[in-house]
């Protein structure tokens, strides 16, 4: 698979660590009443789509970015990829 | 139809006109007690169990393609019980025992083959572990044996002992492990399920569960609404997609795993061999092809297929370990879908929705624990209760803190 990097262009997938679901950069708030049961969620639970997947992927022997590539989990296509400071910014 | 050597003689003077289908294609009842969805070798194994052990009758397996064609047909065939944690080890044990009573208890040669299993050790603090690994698997009552270099040497001469990166030290050996015939294991539990009046019903996709106030009342499936007092899910690989029609999330991400096979060779393979410093295991089929894998591709996955840098992988594992495979051809390889689990241990419960239980999450172990998961899944149908081998796997033993956690690496699916 080739992950097209925004900064480097496309990239050979052995060049990253594959972390799991993007809703992982999204921790929930360790000061909130009902923390321990989000956190549990968090943790433990993935939503693990037959489609269109938006997972980190993290550029260890590259510029070490993370990214959030966009996938198709039942043909391996590779859908679009962002910075994941990006992501996150914007959400911000 | 009862299988014997004096039938075999029979059907061979005979003109091999008597054989007859080894199990009937019925179509589907408008309800049954239990309706168990997924036709692979734990669904037929739970079904064989409910009828046989638990005295059900009225049940039915619907697969949406043909029996057998998923990961039951896509495994490596090892059956072991070498674990170490005691929330695993007795489970694995008692499906052990059971594999050693298959054929009988189903009629059905099964091709089960007790050749044993060497998992080879590469460094001094390994061979602790596997000493320590050894006595848990004896203390729940399976069978290990640590092994000296001289006596390996001896076993398996094929072996690069003098690796320069990964000289081998010796072996914890299980003697009682070995291999079986993963289509002869579906078609046992298939044919014995059948004659005790269970129908499998394949080519019937299940679309959807019909749930009222907590309750399934039964499934939507491409051939027509089918009542259930009871559904047993047991779709390891398509957990995730299954279960999301029923609105859960699990602890689970599906992944890829990839199996290779050689071209058919000369005995040369005793039993399963597994390598201690990468990830790299093989043993010889019956009819001479050296079977082998290593990891899981590492991304969710339902594709079905892995990739090549795993391929790479695994084939660069086994040079290392025996640089004679370098001479055989690579016939096949192939890949299938595993549920990967937030510990990498199994799954067997009720779920928060009444009559709705499941069975799932066996990480890349699922074809040595069939007897055992049908099993113990049928128990859990039948009684409601969990069987004294499975209570650790639960739902919540991981918000309670309680995880099986073999390899110690954490809520990262595709590490374990």
């Amino acid at each position: 698979m080739l992950i097209p990097h925004p900064l480097l262009g496309l990239r050979d997938s052995q060049e990253f660590t594959y972390f799991g679901d993007a809703s992982l950069m999204w921790r929930p708030d360790p000061e909130a009443p009902e923390a321990e049961a989000a956190f549990c969620e968090y943790v433990f639970l993935r939503d693990n789509p037959a489609g269109v997947h938006r997972e980190l992927w993290f550029h260890e022997q590259g510029d070490r970015s993370w990214l959030v590539v966009t996938r198709d989990t039942t043909t391996h296509e590779i859908l679009g990829a962002e910075l994941a400071s990006d992501v996150k910014g914007a959400a911000q | 139809m009862k299988f014997s050597g004096f039938k075999v003689v029979k059907e061979a003077l005979t003109g091999h006109k008597g054989w007859r289908p080894l199990w009937r294609n019925p179509d589907p009842k408008p309800a049954y007690d239990i309706v168990i969805v997924g036709g692979g070798g734990h669904g037929l194994a739970t079904a064989f169990y409910l009828a046989k052990t638990f005295g059900a009758l009225n049940v039915a397996v619907l697969e949406k393609g043909w029996i057998g064609s998923g990961n039951a047909g896509r495994n490596t065939t090892i059956i072991r019980s070498n674990y170490l944690l005691p929330g695993n080890q007795p489970f694995y044990e008692f499906s052990m025992k059971l594999w050693e009573t298959l054929e009988q208890d189903t009629n059905f040669n099964s091709m089960v083959s007790q050749r044993g299993i060497i998992n080879l050790i590469h460094t001094d603090g390994q061979r602790d572990a596997y000493r320590r690994r050894g006595n848990a698997m004896r203390l729940s009552g399976a069978d290990a044996r640590l092994l000296s270099r001289d006596e390996l040497k001896k076993m398996v001469p094929f072996l690069n002992c003098d690796n320069a990166r990964f000289p081998i030290k010796g072996g914890l050996m299980q003697p009682r492990a070995g291999t079986a015939r993963h289509d002869g294991v579906v078609w046992g539990y298939a044919r014995g399920a059948d004659m005790r009046g269970v129908d499998i019903i394949q080519n019937c996709e299940v679309t959807g569960f019909r749930i009222e106030d907590g309750r399934v009342l039964g499934v939507e499936t491409s051939k027509g609404f089918i009542g259930a007092k009871k559904v047993g899910v047991s779709v390891a690989g398509s957990s995730g997609r299954v279960m999301s029609m029923a609105g859960m999330r699990l602890p689970i991400e599906s992944h890829a795993l990839q199996a290779f096979v050689s071209e058919g060779l000369k005995p040369t393979i005793p039993g399963v061999i597994t390598f201690g410093a990468g990830h790299f295991y093989v043993s010889q089929s019956d009819k001479g092809g050296l079977v082998f894998g290593g990891d899981i591709d590492g991304y969710n996955s339902y594709a079905q297929r892995g990739n090549l840098p795993v391929v790479e992988d695994v084939l660069e594992g086994g040079m290392a370990l025996m640089p004679m495979i370098g001479r055989a051809r690579l016939l096949r390889s192939w890949g299938g879908l595993v549920d990967m689990s937030m510990d990498g241990s199994p799954i067997i419960d009720k779920t928060d929705i009444d009559g709705l239980y499941f069975n799932g999450a066996w990480c890349y172990g699922g074809f040595k624990a069939t007897p055992a998961a049908g099993y113990t899944f049928a128990h859990l149908l039948a009684t409601d209760r969990p069987h004294e081998t499975v209570t650790a796997f639960r739902f919540d033993r991981f918000n309670r803190g309680y995880v099986i956690d073999e390899k110690g690496v954490g809520a990262q699916p595709n590490l374990h």
